[in-house]
């Protein structure tokens, strides 16, 4: 058990756990703002401005969850703000989410500069591998309950998108504004529904971060985890399902760097560290052209027209 | 009486008329967007505590109170002008391409790379500098380029890949600096080896302001040319407003694309080249330093166009030259500038949607059309 490509793929599977959260929080979040027919670029500044929340008030109150739950709050008015703000004529949905990502990210650098220092306390993890014996791999499967909730959140999301009202509505809305229209279904209500609610999703990714793994805040603590979620909702085909799976690839490709580096290879440590990235673009140049996407992709998103 | 039969009656004085009341909103527009944030983070400082009244003013003294803050300022909207072209071009050719700040970084990595071999063999200055400016401006224009063509090869989002690029270039130039090309005298932070005072840019004559804030003038006016009186530009911005009646028209929308983005990677790499040249003197984790994300503010601010981004950039220089000063005589934190940039991106891009909704603005005899 200790030859280095098991230490390495034990470490990788523990990543793959450990790292996925936030993307799958973001990803899901995303894919029902997309489904609703419009994209918030701006998750990556949710996603920053709901660790630092969440640190803060983690450190404040002594409470983790509390700062969980703050996170979502604070991710809620930064996709309600995004939801309002592209409802108005002539306002490009990529645009503001751009300026989301540096507001967000802003406001989180001002007001978490103080709780750059102290400690907070942290979500607690479930033990699920001490019966195996083996330390690391005991180790890789301290779950956090957040990674279940997020699994239960997809299950729950693709199920009420295909078998509820409210979901058809969200998809109605983004196939065709027009139809929607003529149901009397107000399409800027249930955009504005959504975005907040991604925008929810996100602000608890980031609180998992902060909170848990890495478990710090720091300025340098998303460096684009935000953004590569949103790519991976074009890979996921806005399937809640699959932007789990992807979100497990993601946290494993994540991994690499630091999982080599723990058996000594620690050349070219900088560019695994770029893995994730590049694995993003690689996913999105070979799904953009496909027709699967194509098909599967909500009518009124400006990302894929 | 209609809008149509009014327009064909007095059609010269009117096109002058219609011209200038379009100038003039796209003038007050954007303005009053500045002074509702300015308003908005007034009430932020309010609501934190701090004085607003003392922030502006620390502000003016400190982006332009003295001829030492002025040149401050200058100096600081270099790269800020070649970063808002970065973004201006793309978008008027239709693509919200947000890479400036990989391409600057790659730009200035490999100008600090290409220099090794030159300043190790005395090689003199007048073909060092071109050199490393050509290629930071291949490596910035190939990037990006890149971008370009993976949307319209593969219709592949440009905003997220470019953004997605900047991350990789970073990557690329930490692997290079951390590794193979790092200088063995940078210990704390590593760095490419110094290509020493000789081979330094110098400023421009009878300022400390260097030659970068120069030459983004220079391109400045020459993109404006570019895009504004040129067949090309005409095509740019055709594909810009209609991608598909472009492409019926028989316009190659395609390399269009990709030579407006080679065009915007250019920019930023040569700002990344100025930075190396003029201010940092190698290639370190210092070229990270945010003018790409700026340049996107200061381009959609001067509603992408080329010459409007001179001024807009010395105004952000300004902002962040008087940073520091805020930063010490107010004990606020460094990323107030980034609350500020924030608050002003998105009162901006709300205020897009006045257009068109102003009457004074609209030409007589069409308040049905408002």
């Amino acid at each position: 058990m200790d030859h280095p490509i098991v230490t390495v793929l034990i470490a990788m599977l523990g990543g793959a756990i450990r790292v996925s959260t936030p993307f799958m929080f973001v990803a899901l979040g995303e894919t029902l703002t997309e489904k609703s027919g419009r994209i918030n670029l701006g998750l990556e500044g949710t996603l920053v401005l709901g660790a630092m929340v969440a640190y803060a008030t983690s450190y404040l109150s002594g409470n983790p969850w509390l700062g969980v739950l703050a996170a979502g709050g604070a991710g809620v008015i930064l996709g309600g703000l995004h939801g309002y703000i592209c409802k108005l004529p002539k306002v490009n949905d990529i645009a503001v989410g751009i300026a989301f990502m540096s507001f967000g990210t802003g406001l989180a650098f001002f007001f978490g500069k103080p709780f750059i220092q102290p400690s907070a306390p942290h979500l607690d993890s479930i033990h699920l591998g001490d019966w195996t014996g083996n330390p690391a791999l005991a180790q890789a499967l301290e779950v956090n309950p957040l990674f279940f909730v997020g699994i239960g959140l997809a299950i729950a999301m693709a199920w009420a998108l295909k078998n509820t009202k409210w979901g058809l509505i969200v998809r109605m809305a983004g196939d065709s504004a027009a139809a929607a229209k003529a149901m009397g279904v107000s399409v800027d209500l249930v955009r504005f529904l959504a975005t907040a609610a991604g925008g929810f999703m996100a602000g608890i990714g980031g609180a998992f971060l902060s909170l848990y793994y890495p478990g710090i805040w720091n300025q340098g603590l998303s460096s684009g985890q935000g953004l590569m979620a949103v790519a991976l909702v074009i890979f996921a085909r806005w399937d809640p399902i699959r932007c789990i799976i992807a979100a497990l690839l993601f946290g494993a490709a994540g991994a690499i760097g630091p999982s080599l580096q723990a058996i000594g290879i620690t050349q070219g440590y900088y560019f695994f560290n770029a893995a994730p990235y590049i694995l993003t673009l690689v996913i999105m140049i070979l799904s953009a052209g496909s027709k699967g996407a194509a098909r599967e992709a909500p009518g009124e998103l400006s990302i894929t027209k | 009486m209609t809008a149509e039969t009014a327009d064909a009656a007095i059609p010269a004085r009117r096109a002058s008329n219609v011209k200038a009341l379009r100038l003039a909103e796209t003038v007050a527009i954007p303005v009053g967007a500045m002074v509702a944030s300015a308003v908005a983070f007034s009430i932020f400082l309010l609501i934190i505590g701090k004085d607003p009244v003392q922030f502006w003013q620390l502000v003016w003294t400190g982006g332009f109170g003295s001829s030492f803050s002025i040149q401050n300022s200058l100096q600081r909207a270099a790269p800020l002008i070649l970063t808002g072209l970065a973004f201006a071009i793309p978008a008027r050719i239709g693509l919200t391409m947000i890479g400036g700040e990989g391409a600057l970084v790659l730009g200035g990595f490999s100008a600090a790379a290409i220099a090794i071999p030159l300043v190790t063999n005395a090689v003199p200055v007048w073909i060092t500098l071109p050199v490393m400016a050509l290629s930071g401006m291949a490596a910035g224009g190939l990037w990006l380029g890149v971008v370009g063509w993976l949307r319209h090869a593969r219709g592949v989002n440009e905003t997220i890949s470019s953004l997605l690029m900047s991350y990789i270039a970073i990557a690329i130039m930490n692997f290079f600096v951390e590794g193979a090309l790092r200088d063995p005298a940078s210990a704390n932070k590593p760095s490419t080896m110094p290509i020493g005072d000789a081979y330094r840019i110098g400023s421009i004559p009878g300022t400390d302001v260097h030659w970068g804030f120069a030459a983004g003038i220079v391109l400045a006016v020459v993109l404006w040319v570019l895009m504004s009186r040129t067949t090309f530009g005409f095509a740019a911005r055709m594909t810009g407003g209609n991608a598909r009646a472009a492409k019926a028209q028989g316009l190659p929308v395609g390399a269009l694309m990709v030579v407006c983005c080679v065009i915007a990677g250019a920019c930023a790499g040569l700002a990344g080249f100025f930075e190396v040249t003029a201010i940092h003197g190698q290639a370190n984790a210092s070229l990270v330093a945010g003018y790409g994300f700026t340049g996107i503010l200061v381009s959609f601010l001067a509603r992408h166009n080329p010459l409007t981004v001179v001024p807009m950039a010395i105004l952000f220089g300004a902002i962040a030259a008087a940073g520091g000063v805020v930063q010490r005589r107010m004990g606020m934190p460094d990323a107030t500038v980034l609350v500020l940039q924030g608050i002003l991106f998105v009162v901006l891009l709300v205020s897009e949607t006045f257009y068109g909704r102003f009457k004074i603005f609209q030409p007589g005899n069409t308040g049905d059309r408002v």
